[in-house]
């Protein structure tokens, strides 16, 4: 993968397979620090620490349709790379909170990429899920919380055109407000 | 952006929302599923849902549903999508590219003609 928002979606791909109704995604950006971090916190089935750390290896997964499962690996290497890291926090029945560190400024950090897109396919493609999503860049901050929106539409489906746009266009003017004019 | 302003918008976008469905006759409700998977997202599903939501909008279609699932099980094919519309089976489609994506959009979930040229399960 070429962007840490593709990675960032496949963890939260994640976290709809483990049964989430909320989820919870944060996206910070701390230049003075020189930091980039991202996590995806959810609501589902959760797992033991020793299934915590075996997820790291690209041998464990709990998919039936093949036996390998790549994402949290490349992501843990990809964090390493950059002086960083990656964190999962869970127990059973509690639910799970999965982090990645970057040092912003490292010469192998990937791009942030399309943070829009992301949450679009997300908060479009799962609408029975309830979506929080919080970017903050230093001491600047914009979140999106989708309960308000579906409780406006009142059961009218979120891949409605106008829907689509006024989603679209709220997620991206909100991101591009404060996002950092340099990539590193 | 304003927010009490953006709740305002939804209330207006909901009712017309409401008339248009009123005044349609349903003819079969229609679904585009598009695979999430690791393999999918690396293969680039991601822009392959977006060009299908960017479409929806572009067109002003109605009552489309999308949805995005996880693995399907033809890594090789991905992005993987797969249309429903009303009672009819479920097509699904390999190696859908946005361009692909538009293709199925104006010829199968628009016209109702299946794209044989991507479908891979009929």
């Amino acid at each position: 993968m070429r962007e840490l928002t593709l990675h960032l979606l496949d963890i939260a791909e994640n976290s709809i397979s483990a049964g989430a109704k909320n989820i919870n995604i944060e996206v910070e950006e701390e230049i003075p620090s020189d930091c980039l971090r991202f996590s995806v916190q959810d609501d589902g089935k959760g797992m033991d620490a020793a299934m915590a750390e075996a997820i790291t290896n690209p041998f464990v997964t709990s998919r039936t349709t093949r036996k390998v499962g790549l994402g949290i690996p490349l992501l843990k290497a990809a964090a390493e790379a950059c002086c960083g890291s990656l964190t999962i926090e869970s127990a059973p029945g509690k639910g799970a909170r999965v982090e990645a560190i970057f040092k912003r400024s490292h010469i192998d950090r990937m791009p942030l990429g399309d943070l829009a897109d992301t949450v679009m396919t997300l908060v479009i493609g799962s609408p029975e899920i309830h979506w929080r999503f919080l970017y903050q860049v230093n001491e600047k901050a914009f979140e999106f919380d989708d309960q308000p929106i579906k409780e406006q539409l009142e059961g009218v489906p979120l891949s409605e055109p106008a829907v689509l746009h006024f989603i679209r266009e709220y997620i991206e003017e909100g991101i591009a407000e404060i996002k950092p004019a340099v990539e590193y | 952006m304003n927010k009490v302003k953006s709740l305002e918008d939804l209330k207006r976008i909901r009712e017309e929302a409401l008339q248009k469905r009123d005044a349609k006759t349903i003819s079969g409700q229609k679904q585009v599923i598009v695979g999430m998977g690791t393999v999918g997202i690396a293969a680039g599903a991601r822009e392959t849902l977006k060009a299908i939501l960017n479409f929806i909008e572009s067109e002003n279609l109605n009552e489309i549903v999308v949805r995005q699932t996880g693995n399907i099980g033809w890594d090789s094919y991905e992005p993987i999508v797969q249309v429903v519309i009303g009672e009819a089976e479920k097509v699904t489609y390999g190696k859908v590219t946005p361009e692909v994506a538009m293709k199925i959009m104006k010829e199968h979930v628009v016209a109702g003609n299946i794209v044989k040229e991507y479908a891979i399960e009929a």
